[in-house]
């Protein structure tokens, strides 16, 4: 009787019956594709709930492989998995749980060289990767591409999220001008993390995107939205555009040396005392 | 009254039965009609409030040989 398979209405009933959803919602997640840029803490929830929505074709892109110490919070992998790359175990994830949709593993490091062919490919970026040179580097391809990037990050207890647009900003750099020196900012190898905090955060950036793509809401854009896991807190901070931010000359991906600076995930007051 | 489309849904429970004349109505243009047929029971007491919900205006609720014949203008605005 319509667009779509009898299968298909009563697996997306419950999404189809919101306002702004519907048919028209539903095709549009159907012709969606969504890059997730790392398949770990935060792309695991994030990469589950698109496919789960049926977002029509996910990339995953990941260089690593499954380790047993990934397990506790990188839901997308099974023990069954370790040593397997964790974009190619993803992708058997999420088609699992939807066959109906298309997901490219994506296996090796996002570079200057190749990242702007791969999310060339997108419509919206959704950042998961643990170093700030990857942070950097999205950024910046992200607007050259006018690709909106749904940032997020997590450390111990606590997480940060906002969306980034590329035509109105603010942008990564914007709030951060530059990478922290090396050994500032510990790494959640070092400080660790507590699995629910990358979940809850993955989880907002999933709704972030599917808000994008159906063009509903009230995105996180302009303001910064800070988790505090351990004390079951959510705080938002204003985040402006910042006139001589690279981001308003770009026009070219150089290799800039952010691009090489090393992995961490920024605390609150690290990112409160930056914007 | 002219009827622009027709949808039996005899046998398809909640909320699938309110899904799927909401996926018709997305098809029709502001101001056609559509009549949905529907089972008795949480079927004609829900689908026609949802479709009231959703903007849509219900012209009629009438039960008809056991089942329930509901008429629906379709709403001017976007049909989320």
């Amino acid at each position: 009787m319509s667009r779509f398979s009898q299968a298909e209405i009563v697996r997306y009933s419950r999404q189809m019956l919101l306002p702004g959803v519907g048919g028209a919602g539903q095709a549009k997640l159907r012709d969606a594709k969504v890059l997730i840029v790392g398949a770990g803490g935060l792309g695991s929830p994030a990469a589950l709930y698109l496919a789960a929505a049926g977002v029509g074709r996910i990339g995953l892109a990941d260089s690593d492989r499954v380790d047993l110490s990934n397990l506790q919070r990188q839901i997308l992998h099974r023990s069954a998995d370790l040593g397997r790359p964790k974009a190619e175990s993803g992708r058997e994830t999420l088609l699992a749980l939807n066959p109906g949709i298309e997901v490219t593993a994506h296996v090796g490091r996002l570079t200057p060289a190749n990242a702007l062919d791969i999310i060339g490919q997108y419509d919206v970026v959704i950042d998961g990767v643990d170093n700030f040179g990857s942070r950097y580097l999205l950024n910046d391809c992200c607007r050259l591409a006018g690709i909106p990037l749904v940032e997020g990050s997590v450390l111990r207890f606590d997480g940060m999220l906002f969306t980034i647009l590329p035509a109105t900003g603010p942008c990564y750099r914007c709030v951060f001008p530059e990478p922290p020196p090396p050994g500032v900012v510990p790494t959640c190898r070092e400080a660790g993390v507590l699995g629910p905090v990358p979940g809850v955060i993955g989880c907002l950036q999933a709704l972030e995107t599917l808000k994008l793509i159906l063009g509903i809401g009230r995105v996180l854009s302009g303001r910064i939205l800070f988790y505090d896991g351990l004390n079951a807190d959510f705080r938002e901070a204003p985040a402006r555009r910042a006139s001589a931010c690279l981001c308003q000359t770009l026009a070219s991906l150089a290799d800039r040396p952010e691009y090489q600076a090393q992995e961490a995930c920024p605390t609150e007051e690290d990112s409160e005392g930056r914007c | 009254m002219k009827v622009d489309a027709s949808l039996d849904l005899a046998g398809v429970a909640c909320p699938i039965n309110f899904v799927m004349a909401k996926l018709k109505l997305e098809e029709l243009d502001p101001g056609q009609v559509l009549e949905v047929m529907v089972d008795d029971g949480a079927p004609c007491r829900n689908v026609p409030r949802s479709l009231a919900a959703d903007g849509h205006a219900v012209l009629t609720v009438e039960e008809a040989d056991g089942r329930w014949r509901i008429l629906v203008r379709r709403g001017v605005g976007p049909c989320p």
